[in-house]
């Protein structure tokens, strides 16, 4: 219930205007330039990060062992691991944030900043101010380490996955997520495929448009030259479908799969949250269990253990609670601007098209 | 053009009929004559002899002219009015100079046929314009001097149509379809020949009548006074004409009524000719008629109006050329005011060949051919003219009448022509309703052949028919068997396809059976239209059965791998061989350059097909991946516990429903716009190679036929040097007989080469006006489904915004 902890402090920057400008290849790796402004007033923080860095905040912030209920936050999802060249493989894990180049990671890193430096309690981490404000790049020396619980949680995961809750309300989040997830995933992935569908279409009018360059035919003779030019106006229509195609592709993106990729990742963390949580509870059921089951002599330690087993775990739900609860206002917020903006923007692009189309089609009816 | 008047026989049926019936109009018009000329010579009595009379004069004129071959240009000139007077007295001679008479008139009637036919128009006009009240007064006096005008005329083409009726061959010639034309037309108005003949008579009865009405035209003066204005036109006509000879190569003949048909037989001798005959004829026959004042101021005002009338006559000539009736007009108004009607219609023969002449020199065979097609109809119109001046009185009205039938049916014919340019755009054919029949292997699949069409050719305005596809390639197979070797691009069907037939058959109903079926149906209604839009194909009694007849015969050996396939792929094959072995040596700049064109183009069109068709394979799968996208969009929107995020989700399943549907309209639309557009051009631009390797084929057909004549003319050399007389003359004949070969096939070959270039050209036309069709076409479905896209997206915008 606690969120203010002695000690910490909100970070020296504005959470909400962070912006990832710029991204620098360099060999396999992949530079971004993180420019916060300071809340003093004027002045911009440029920091240099590399995906470790990444690694190295998120792990600092999934072990503060010092704030009551950590393991009740949905933590702000990290993108995957971008790679320069990747693989078929990972690039189909990477999604939509793999696309282009690599706009849409910024921008999912953008994201994830924000949402971290915004987070009532994430943001009082002494890590976040020091990634976003240190011009030393912080532990990269860490860098493995900090897988922490991922391994064990797959493990555990079989087993306590469908464990009954003792709560109403988070078996039926629980029930939810699981849904849900499974949806947006397979939503965000036939989007996708859509996207890339439009871009290779846009490829292939840009090639049959460049091919209709090639028709053209040089000579005096009318026939011919009215036939150059229709292949000359063809391929512009092209281009112009071509160029349609692709801004419908990128609209696309950076909405409405922006939104779907954000949707399913965080998805992904509430569900890690609610397993925590899951895990927690079945830790302080077995508490439970040893303490009645105990002899007297240890009866009063396997208390003791319960007894912090279970305000652990209130505070982890209280957390959780709130959490799911910001969570859910916050996702219908976000779906809900990138439909609109998406809508907004095909729109204009199909404008723009239809206008263009017209045009064109003007012209061939205005041919001899 | 050449096409149309192959046509022509179609849309004036009757012609040879009327032909048949023509003599008995000449006899009609005999009758009639001889009235007129009784009119001339007592104006109620009729002297039944003046028919025979006639007869003489020409026969006579041409005796002498074809005895001395070179002098008879004097003989003629002053023969005409010895004639005159021997006609008068030597009524008994024409029986059997008659005989003679009639094979000339042969000659000259078949050339003085095609003529009139081409000069009916010029000859409507005429009458048009003709004041009729003038002309009533003016019968009398305008006939005399014209008429022994005609005489003369007519004895000149008698003489040089005997002269060239051997010549007339190589002279005619030239013109190498107007001549096959000519010939037809020759044929068809062999009946015509007796009514020329008639005519010609007529003309020979108008020239009794003159000398006998010298006298008379005293009674005339005061017409003649008013006359002689109109009357030197018409001497001027004549006269240019033959002054004019050398302008006959100009086609200043136009004004040389009488002339056209010297120059049409004796071209060259004429010019030396004509240059004393003008003045001779003019001289001489005025003299001769007129020993009056009258007579005298004509002489002086036809010698004025010569001069002035060749420069008259050779700024009309670029007119007549064209046929333009307004100069025409003028020009043989002036001379029907001075011609008696009788008389006029021998005038009208002349005019007519003058018309033939200037559109044969001009070599614009095109318009050429369209008259001579519409030779016949005229010439009958003509004869009724004719006929009808005989009787001056009367005809005038007469003839007036009947020239505005005639400029109406001249007018019609004009309109036909301009249907002929229109034609493609009168006849549609649908192929619609695709219907598998029967069951098995033995299934095939049938189309309804719906035509629509306003073209006169068709019985009714619409008719359906069921074809199937082998019907549609036994058409084509019929086609490119008829027409292929002449050099046009036939409109190749659709391939047979193996791979889409067993599906069909084996009855699978997926979507790219379906695909299959509609595209096949749409290849079958692009070529139909194509052969339909073709002038010449659409004339073919096939394409006509193929559109109209209940039920066609099976059509055979279209067997994808039948053994007749078999056999035409070898054939193929040995033609590719062949087309590889023969070295063309290409002559002609312009088919070279097509041919690497069509190679290039061939190529880009594959490569261009090649796109469009991975476009979309692509657009089918956005299709596809939109419907999916739909799909778990709805699911998320049923999982989603937030109402109106869910009912957004929903909608947005819905859109993406619609959009689906947008996207494959749009691959169809892609394909149907462009990939088989692209396809049919790559068909097309087999058959235009293949019309290429037509000409390549007429080629090498000359060059082994000059090869064979050289063969020829060796052993004909050897056989000299071996002194062989008997097998020499065998030789000399094998060398006649190869000698007419090569040019036969030489003149095929540049006929080939013509058509090709002909529907090279058109193909190209055809390409681009095709390209520009379909591309608006295509633009138009774009922008509405862009459109349709915009309706989406506005109707969603709310929902979405409705989420909170």
């Amino acid at each position: 219930m606690e969120e203010v902890q002695e000690g910490a402090s909100a970070p020296s920057v504005h959470g909400h205007n962070i912006k990832v400008t710029e991204v620098v290849i360099d060999g396999d790796t992949l530079t971004f330039l993180i420019v916060s402004q300071k809340l003093s007033g004027t002045g911009e923080y440029h920091v240099y990060r590399i995906y470790e860095d990444l690694e190295w905040l998120q792990h600092h912030l999934f072990s503060q062992e010092d704030v009551p209920g950590i393991q009740g936050v949905i933590f702000p999802p990290i993108p995957a691991k971008p790679q320069v060249n990747a693989s078929a493989k990972v690039m189909k894990q990477l999604g939509f944030l793999g696309l282009g180049e690599w706009q849409p990671y910024c921008k999912a890193l953008e994201s994830f900043l924000r949402q971290v430096a915004s987070h009532s309690v994430l943001k009082k981490s002494k890590a976040v101010e020091i990634f976003l404000t240190s011009a030393d790049p912080p532990g990269r020396q860490r860098v493995r380490k900090n897988i922490f619980n991922r391994l064990s949680q797959a493990v555990g995961e079989m087993r306590k996955e469908g464990h009954k809750d003792v709560d109403e309300f988070f078996q039926a989040a629980r029930d939810q997520n699981l849904i849900i997830t499974g949806c947006t995933k397979s939503a965000t992935e036939r989007f996708l495929d859509v996207v890339l569908t439009e871009q290779k279409i846009a490829v292939a009018c840009g090639h049959f448009s460049a091919a209709l360059h090639l028709c053209v035919e040089a000579g005096e003779d009318p026939d011919k030259q009215a036939f150059s030019s229709i292949c000359v106006k063809l391929s512009e229509v092209f281009e112009s479908i071509k160029k349609n195609m692709m801004s419908t592709a990128e609209n696309n993106v950076s909405t409405l799969g922006l939104g779907l990729d954000l949707e399913s990742r965080y998805q992904e963390a509430e569900k890690e949250m609610l397993f925590r949580r899951t895990c927690k509870l079945a830790e302080l059921e077995t508490a439970r269990r040893n303490a009645e089951k105990a002899k007297p002599v240890k009866k009063a330690a396997m208390e003791e253990v319960k007894k912090a087993a279970e305000t652990e775990f209130n505070h982890i739900c209280g957390v959780a609670k709130q959490e799911i609860a910001r969570y859910e206002a916050a996702r219908v917020q976000m779906l809900q601007q990138a439909l609109v903006q998406w809508c907004e923007k095909q729109l204009l692009t199909a404008r723009e098209s239809a206008d263009q189309f017209d045009q064109c089609l003007q012209g061939f009816r205005g041919m001899a | 053009m050449a096409t149309s008047s192959e046509r022509s026989p179609p849309p004036f049926p009757d012609s040879e009929d009327q032909d048949v019936l023509d003599p008995e109009d000449v006899g009609g018009r005999d009758s009639d004559e001889e009235d007129g000329e009784d009119l001339f010579l007592s104006p109620s009595d009729p002297p039944l002899a003046d028919l025979d009379t006639p007869l003489p004069l020409a026969n006579q004129p041409i005796e002498v002219l074809m005895t001395p071959p070179s002098d008879i240009m004097s003989d003629l000139l002053i023969e005409p009015i010895s004639c005159q007077s021997e006609i008068q007295s030597a009524s008994e001679v024409v029986t059997e100079p008659s005989d003679d008479f009639v094979d000339l008139t042969n000659n000259l009637t078949e050339e003085a046929a095609d003529n009139v036919a081409a000069a009916a128009q010029d000859t409507a006009i005429i009458s048009l314009d003709e004041p009729s009240d003038d002309f009533v007064d003016l019968l009398g006096s305008e006939t005399e001097a014209l008429q022994e005008e005609a005489v003369v005329v007519v004895d000149v083409p008698a003489d040089t149509a005997t002269d060239k009726s051997e010549g007339m061959g190589s002279d005619t010639d030239p013109p190498g379809e107007g001549k096959e034309e000519v010939e037809e037309v020759e044929e068809v108005e062999e009946a015509s020949t007796a009514a020329v003949f008639d005519l010609i008579g007529d003309s020979g009865g108008e020239s009794d009548s003159n000398t006998q009405q010298s006298p008379g035209i005293d009674t005339f003066v005061d017409p003649l006074v008013d006359l002689l204005s109109d009357t030197p036109p018409a001497a001027e006509a004549q006269k240019p004409s033959m002054a004019t000879i050398d302008l006959f190569n100009e086609d200043e003949g136009s004004d040389l009524f009488s002339d056209p048909l010297l120059t049409m037989s004796a071209r060259q001798p004429q010019k030396s000719l004509f240059g004393e005959t003008d003045e001779d004829l003019f001289g001489e026959p005025l003299g001769a008629t007129s020993k009056k004042t009258i007579n005298k101021e004509q002489k002086d005002k036809t010698v004025t109006i010569k001069a002035a009338a060749v420069g008259g006559g050779i700024n009309i000539t670029g007119p007549l050329q064209e046929i333009n009736p307004a100069e025409a007009g003028d020009l043989f108004t002036e001379e029907a005011v001075a011609t008696v009607p009788s008389v006029s219609s021998t005038s009208t023969v002349n005019s007519k060949t003058n018309g033939v002449h200037s559109e044969e020199e001009t070599d614009i065979f095109a318009e050429a051919t369209v008259e001579l097609s519409l030779d016949s109809p005229r010439s009958e119109r003509k004869k009724e003219v004719m006929a009808k001046p005989s009787a001056p009185a009367p005809s005038l009205s007469a003839t007036a009448s009947l020239a505005k039938p005639q400029s109406a049916a001249l007018e019609e014919m004009d309109e036909e022509e301009e249907e002929e340019q229109e034609d493609q755009f009168e006849i549609f054919v649908s192929v619609k309703d695709p219907e598998k029949i029967g069951d098995g292997m033995t299934a095939y699949m049938a189309y309804k052949l719906s035509t629509q069409t306003t073209l006169p050719m068709f019985r009714t305005k619409t008719f359906t028919v069921r074809r199937r596809f082998s019907d549609f390639l036994g058409l084509y197979e019929k086609l490119s068997e008829k027409h292929g070797p002449n050099g046009y691009i036939v409109p190749p069907p659709p391939e047979k396809s193996i791979l889409g037939m067993t599906k069909m058959k084996v009855g699978k109903d997926d979507s790219s059976s379906a695909d299959f079926v509609e595209r096949r149906r749409g290849a079958l209604e692009r070529y139909v239209q194509r052969v339909v839009n073709h002038p010449s194909l659409l004339q073919d009694p096939d394409v006509r059965e193929f559109l109209e007849r209940e039920e066609l015969p099976r059509a055979v050996s279209t067997q994808a791998l039948s053994g007749a396939g078999f056999l035409k792929m070898i054939n193929k094959a040995t033609d590719a061989v062949s087309k590889m072995t023969i070295k063309m040596n290409e002559s002609d700049v312009w088919f070279e350059d097509k041919l690497q064109e069509v190679e290039s183009a061939d190529q880009q069109f594959r490569k261009l097909h090649a796109l469009v068709e991975s476009l979309v394979v692509h657009r089918k799968e956005l299709s596809l991946n939109t419907a999916s996208f739909a799909k778990s969009a709805a699911m998320l929107g049923s999982a989603e516990d937030n109402t109106a995020l869910s009912r957004a989700l929903s909608q947005l399943a819905e859109v993406e429903d619609k959009m689906e549907q947008l996207h494959q309209d749009q691959a169809s639309n892609d394909t149907f716009s462009f990939a088989e557009l692209i396809a049919d051009f790559i068909r097309l631009l087999g058959a235009v190679r293949g019309s290429f390797d037509h000409r390549i084929k007429a080629w090498q057909r000359w060059q082994d036929g000059q090869a064979m004549l050289q063969k020829k003319r060796e052993t004909e050399a050897k056989l000299l040097w071996a002194n062989k007389p008997d097998k020499l003359q065998l030789a000399k004949e094998e060398i006649a007989e190869w000698e007419a070969k090569v040019t036969q096939y030489e003149r095929e070959f540049d006929r080939v080469s013509a058509t090709v270039r002909k529907e090279v050209i058109r193909f190209e036309k055809e390409k681009a006006k095709n390209f520009k069709r379909q591309i608006i076409k295509y633009l138009e479905s774009l922008l509405q489904s862009q459109q349709q896209l915009i309706k989406y997206w506005d109707a969603f915008l709310p929902e979405a915004k409705a989420i909170a």
